[in-house]
């Protein structure tokens, strides 16, 4: 294969991958620290990108054109805006169906996602069209052959990886990281040690679903339009990529995600028969993960059934 | 026994009583259907086909001399063919409803068509144009006013190839609709030969990410990407081919003819092609008093592509309604027998599949953010040029 088409597809993998792993993050981190599944999760990125859009909507009536400055105003109001809807979420929700069991979560999330994206439908204006995304980003790229390098995948990937590390560095290095992996690891000790649990959970459920309002933002500024079914589709895959990478576990979440980009990817290029059944392809691999290694492929450090 | 007859005669006697008085104030009511897309990624038509239909019946309501009074009853198929079967069902089984204007999507309309036979359920589809419909089987209870897309795919083909293009990519969803689209646009462009597929690409119909499939057809260079779909992925994919540096022409079908395209573009859209059966909604012979209407109205959306046809639909069935009274055996019998029958759209004739014949396809180009007539556009007069033309 010429080497910048490889190129090319090595970029469209790695964007791709980004996305899902940020969505994925946010499961196992859900799931980290409450043993549940949250599968708004998805929703809560479309409400979040249409979030920065009427942002950019608002600030263009308002006459402010310096794309820079717009961007940074709607990734902090889109952020800001869905970690207090994640909050809400745990709060009234998520924490209430604790002794319950794990599936009464699950349902009251996905039904709740649908309600989300109804309602995106339903209320933003005209919101069952697709809407165009404003592109923010530097739009000079450089032709090397067949590989179209673009400035705003470079800088946007840079971000994903900026946000990802931070993270990172969150959980490892300071203590709300301390506190919030010792709830995921054991609750009770962790009350005993004078944490605040309600706090803790409610502040990982803002850190989640931040995560997915940047997402939200990337996503529209990569494909320069978003709708209300953005986060269906997005939302099955991270999950399907957290679960393949082990359930709870950061750094599988990440390999998950871009391991199921680089399936699709793959399914798309290298299959005989086009590109129809890509998805079924990327799908059956990870069935077949499942089976292999039903814990997914890094475990959580402390397994759960100790 | 005594009782029992006296109770009877003083029921009969409130019943005639009521009967009376209602036939001195009102109309009887009359039910009729619609179906089509109302929400997901396509509902901007399908609501703009229901407002249209209830165009049709409201006006139809507010005439002294129509002899019933007609009340829609909508339900919505999602653009999916499962949720279509059980609308269809839902629908077909009530017995008050009489007959219904149905389906925009293709792979909907295909899949309800069984049931609508199997209850004997008349129907005229408002937008779908899948050749099969109507077709695949000989269902007297079918019928459809606008036309199927083996015409546009003709016409498609023909300009295609005249315009000097050699090479075409085509991308299709992989439902009914867009497989169809790829089996006839196909099969067209070989008739002609001169142009020459490079390669075909099925895609799901709510796919988002399209880098790889062009990323491919970048490799292959063609002169046009065919894309038989409908508006959404159609945004997705043309966007994603500016992202890929792709400059090769975007060459639509009426599934991208709406609003929805242009907005969700913005200057991208420009040198679209797009086709459609049927001249114009402003060209039709009824299309300026349907516009005054449908504005009068206040609905919340356009028309869109197909509104005309969908008004045009459900004016038929009450049209049948009036002539033959509201029974479905009687206004089948009545629709099989349509022959140069006026109406906003032009006149409509079914042939034996129940099949408008209207071959007259529009060719489109979109210029400066809107969906402009081929044959006046500055693109065939030679002031602005397509990507790669000579």
């Amino acid at each position: 294969m010429d080497l910048g088409l490889f190129a090319q597809y090595l970029m469209n993998g790695l964007m791709l991958g980004m996305m899902y792993a940020l969505v994925a993050v946010g499961f196992t981190l859900f799931f980290g620290v409450l043993d549940v599944i949250k599968f708004s999760h998805g929703d809560v990125l479309t409400v979040g990108a249409f979030t920065a859009l009427a942002t950019f909507v608002g600030l263009q009536t308002l006459g402010l054109q310096s794309p820079w400055f717009n961007l940074v105003v709607m990734l902090v109001i889109a952020t800001l805006a869905m970690a207090a809807l994640g909050m809400l979420i745990a709060r009234y929700l998520v924490m209430p169906l604790r002794s319950a069991p794990a599936l009464n979560t699950l349902l009251i999330t996905l039904m709740l996602g649908t309600v989300l994206r109804e309602s995106v439908r339903l209320f933003y204006p005209q919101g069952a069209n697709p809407k165009p995304f404003p592109a923010l980003l530097p739009r000079s790229s450089i032709d090397l052959g067949e590989f179209n390098l673009r400035l705003d995948n470079v800088l946007m990937l840079a971000a994903g990886v900026a946000v990802i590390v931070g993270l990172q560095f969150l959980l490892n290095r300071t203590k709300l990281g301390l506190a919030i992996r010792a709830v995921a690891q054991d609750e009770e000790t962790a009350r005993t040690m004078g944490i605040n649990f309600t706090a803790i959970v409610l502040i990982t459920f803002a850190i989640g679903s931040g995560l997915a309002a940047f997402a939200g933002v990337m996503n529209g500024l990569y494909y320069n339009e978003i709708n209300f079914g953005i986060g269906l589709y997005l939302g099955v895959i991270g999950f399907s990529a957290a679960i393949i990478g082990g359930l709870g576990s950061i750094y599988g979440a990440i390999l998950g995600g871009f391991l199921f980009a680089g399936l699709q990817t793959v399914g798309t290029v290298l299959l005989p028969f086009a590109s129809a059944y890509k998805d079924v392809f990327a799908f059956a691999v990870v069935i077949a993960i499942m089976a292999w290694r039903p814990t997914g492929l890094i475990r959580e450090k402390i397994s759960e059934r100790v | 026994m005594i009782r029992t007859g006296k109770l009877a005669t003083a029921g009969f006697t409130a019943l005639a009583l009521v009967l009376a008085i209602g036939a001195a104030g009102a109309k009887d009511k009359v039910k009729v259907g619609f179906i089509g897309p109302l929400t997901g990624g396509v509902s901007v038509n399908g609501i703009g086909g229901r407002n249209s239909a209830d165009l049709a019946v409201k006006l139809r309501n507010a005439d002294a001399k129509a002899k019933y009074e007609y009340e829609m009853v909508v339900l919505d198929d999602e653009c999916k063919p499962n949720v279509a079967v059980q609308v269809a069902t839902k629908m077909a089984t009530d017995k008050e409803i009489i007959a219904g204007a149905t389906h925009y999507c293709s792979a909907a309309a295909i899949a309800a068509v069984d049931v609508y036979h199997k209850f004997g359920f008349p129907v005229i589809v408002w937008g779908a144009v899948l050749p099969d419909i109507t077709y695949r089987n000989k269902y007297p209870e079918v019928h459809r006013v606008n036309g199927t897309m083996i015409n546009q795919n003709d016409t498609n083909a023909a300009l295609i190839s005249s315009l000097g293009f050699k090479t075409v990519a085509v991308i299709h969803d992989t439902t009914d609709y867009g497989k169809g689209h790829n089996k006839y646009f196909s099969a067209a462009l070989a008739k002609i030969g001169k142009a020459k597929i490079v390669g075909t690409f099925g895609v799901t119909a709510d796919q988002q990410d399209f880098t790889a499939e062009l990323t491919k057809i970048k490799a292959l260079n063609p002169d046009v990407i065919y894309f038989g779909g409908l508006t959404p992925i159609g945004v997705r994919i043309r966007s994603q081919m500016d992202k890929l540096g792709i400059k090769a022409v975007f060459d639509g079908t009426s599934g991208i003819v709406s609003d929805a395209f242009i907005q969700g573009l913005g200057p991208l859209a420009e040198g679209t092609l797009a086709f459609r059966e049927g001249a114009p909604t402003a060209k039709l012979p009824g299309g300026k008093f349907f516009m005054e209407k449908y504005a009068a109205q206040k609905y919340d959306g356009a028309p869109e592509a197909y509104g005309a046809f969908a008004f045009a639909a459900m004016n038929m069935i009450l049209d049948s309604i009036e002539k033959v009274g509201p029974d479905r055996k009687k206004v089948i019998a009545d629709l099989g027998n349509v022959k140069d029958r006026d109406s906003i759209v032009g006149k409509i004739s079914f042939d034996d599949h129940g099949q408008n014949t209207v071959a007259a396809i529009t060719k489109y180009v979109v210029q400066d953010g809107k969906f402009v007539e081929w044959d006046e556009s500055e693109y065939a007069s030679g002031k602005r040029k397509l990507p790669g033309q000579k």
